[in-house]
């Protein structure tokens, strides 16, 4: 699939305080995301306290980037900046540290007969704006 | 506390006019309605001490019907906002905070008059961790889990086109309701794809209207009787799940649902099987599915057989959706009014495609994408036992 050179017309994310860790992190190609000391569970979107134990014993850590496909559906219609890649998938993958997050799929045609639930996936960083969004691509197994 | 049939729901009405009503503003919307469900009960705007609204403040509402309210509920969790409203009136009118409870639906969510703006804030979670990929309002969203459900369950696109065919049954009955050709599982599946899986006739109509409803004690419904059979409050339910939809704990399953229905059924005392009439709020397609599994009317993984075989169509064992939904009847965004306007309707013995005999009627809301829901389990005076 094209990804159109059209990114400033996509919604570009605003970080705040709480999360301008991670988005340092994504202009940086990498995927930060917070682990709590107390649980040991990693958590997704970012923020200060545990969301499993409510501890704020947590820390950031660069993960692997890699991910299955979890659950997608394929938008027909386009939101501002997506006129060009009509019909575009908008997923949820699973990162292998356990925590989800939507993003855009890659490097893979955008149609249900590519796209595979639970296909493997890593990481991949595309411009938003000012900022960085991760997006996931095909990843081989051998 | 367990406030079970201590309140009754004495006035209801809907605006005159749904669907297309370019001519009138969402808060006129909220006002007609309220005039005509006071009507309903046989009461005026002087008996009224508590006002709830959600969209447009129910200060604005009030001070516009020219009520000064000392109960005020803004509760606004999306579509299923009017069902936690009835919910909380049940509560602060056991509790004696007030007596008459006025709760108004309004919204242009067509022709959007009268309409407050709608804004992306990119400081948001949803702003920064799904808007940047494409998002477009809810068909985008909500049907997010459906994949992931087909996967584990063996749903089929034909079972999921089957929902809106049984609810377009029910609409061909209901002179109300926006489309009410019949329509075949080809005719949805050869719709246009919306956001695949998804078909154009799997989604909810967008349309105008409004509804409101009175809430009092069971105490006040039995001393001075309006000209309608009160329904009686039988149990409630509500609950919270996630704002943001890829942070659903498990996308094949309503958290909220599940958490909702409980309470509600708990408070009522009874089963699945004891409800007569089902209301399931269908911004889309799959909801009633989720609904059926997540309420307990059938187990997992066998809604969508259950409903292309015709189980909750007319004549079947459990009616569900009977004004055709938010696929066939309306949907002006936040639909959970109409929920409750229909099962009202079903208790009264006055609905259009009237279910024969229904004692007990269970209204299912949801808000925003699964992430809120509000359940109502609505009996008749033989039910409730008063």
């Amino acid at each position: 699939m094209a990804i159109s050179d059209d990114h400033q017309h996509k919604p570009a994310p605003k970080p705040t305080p709480e999360t301008e860790h991670y988005w340092e992190g994504t202009k940086l190609g990498e995927l930060r995301i917070q682990r709590c000391h107390a649980c040991c569970q990693a958590y997704f979107y970012p923020r200060p306290s545990c969301p499993h134990c409510s501890s704020t014993d947590v820390s950031w850590e660069r993960v692997s980037g890699h991910a299955r496909l979890h659950t997608y559906l394929i938008s027909h219609r386009p939101a501002p900046g997506f006129a060009d890649e009509v019909p575009y998938a908008i997923a949820v993958v699973e990162l292998d540290e356990g925590p989800r997050m939507m993003t855009n799929l890659v490097g893979v045609d955008n149609t249900p007969e590519a796209l595979v639930l639970d296909m493997a996936l890593e990481v991949a960083f595309e411009p938003r704006g000012d900022q960085h969004v991760p997006v996931f691509r095909p990843r081989s197994e051998t | 506390m367990n406030v079970r049939a201590q309140s009754a729901i004495v006035g209801a009405a809907e605006t005159t006019r749904i669907g297309v009503v370019p001519d009138m503003s969402a808060l006129e919307m909220h006002a007609e309605s309220a005039r005509l469900a006071l009507a309903d009960a046989g009461m005026t705007m002087a008996d009224v001490d508590g006002v709830a609204a959600a969209g447009l403040s129910p200060i604005a509402v009030a001070h516009y019907l020219g009520i000064t309210p000392t109960y005020i509920d803004a509760t606004t969790v999306g579509g299923c906002s009017f069902l936690l409203h009835v919910r909380h009136a049940a509560a602060a009118i056991s509790a004696g905070l007030c007596e008459v409870v006025l709760i108004t639906h309004g919204e242009s969510g067509r022709s959007r008059v009268g309409m407050p703006p709608r804004v992306a804030d990119p400081t948001s979670p949803q702003g920064q961790f799904e808007a940047p990929y494409g998002t477009l309002g809810p068909p985008t969203m909500f049907p997010m889990g459906v994949l992931r459900y087909m996967k584990e369950t063996g749903l089929t696109h034909e079972q999921l086109a089957s929902v809106a065919v049984a609810q377009r049954k029910w609409a061909a009955n209901v002179p109300r309701a926006m489309f009410r050709e019949p329509l075949s599982v080809e005719d949805v599946l050869a719709s246009r794809l919306i956001a695949y899986p998804m078909h154009l006739l799997e989604c909810c109509l967008v349309t105008d209207g409004g509804g409101a409803l009175v809430v009092t004690s069971a105490e006040r419904a039995r001393a001075m009787p309006g000209p309608n059979p009160p329904v009686y409050v039988l149990g409630t339910g509500e609950a919270a799940e996630t704002p943001l939809v890829s942070q659903m704990e498990d996308f094949t399953t309503s958290k909220a649902f599940r958490l909702s229905s409980a309470a509600a059924f708990a408070e009522a005392g009874i089963e699945p099987s004891d409800v007569d009439h089902l209301m399931v709020y269908d911004a889309f397609a799959h909801l009633p599915i989720y609904g059926l599994e997540d309420l307990g009317f059938v187990g997992r993984g066998e809604a969508g057989a259950f409903i292309a075989e015709g189980h909750t169509s007319p004549g079947g064992s459990l009616p569900m959706n009977t004004n055709g939904g938010g696929l066939s009847y309306t949907h002006t965004g936040m639909y959970g009014m109409f929920l409750v306007q229909e099962s009202i309707r079903q208790l009264r013995r006055e609905a259009s495609a009237q279910v024969p005999d229904v004692e007990i009627s269970l209204a299912q809301g949801v808000g925003g994408m699964f992430m809120a829901a509000g359940t109502l389990i609505l009996g008749t005076a033989a039910a409730a036992g008063v």
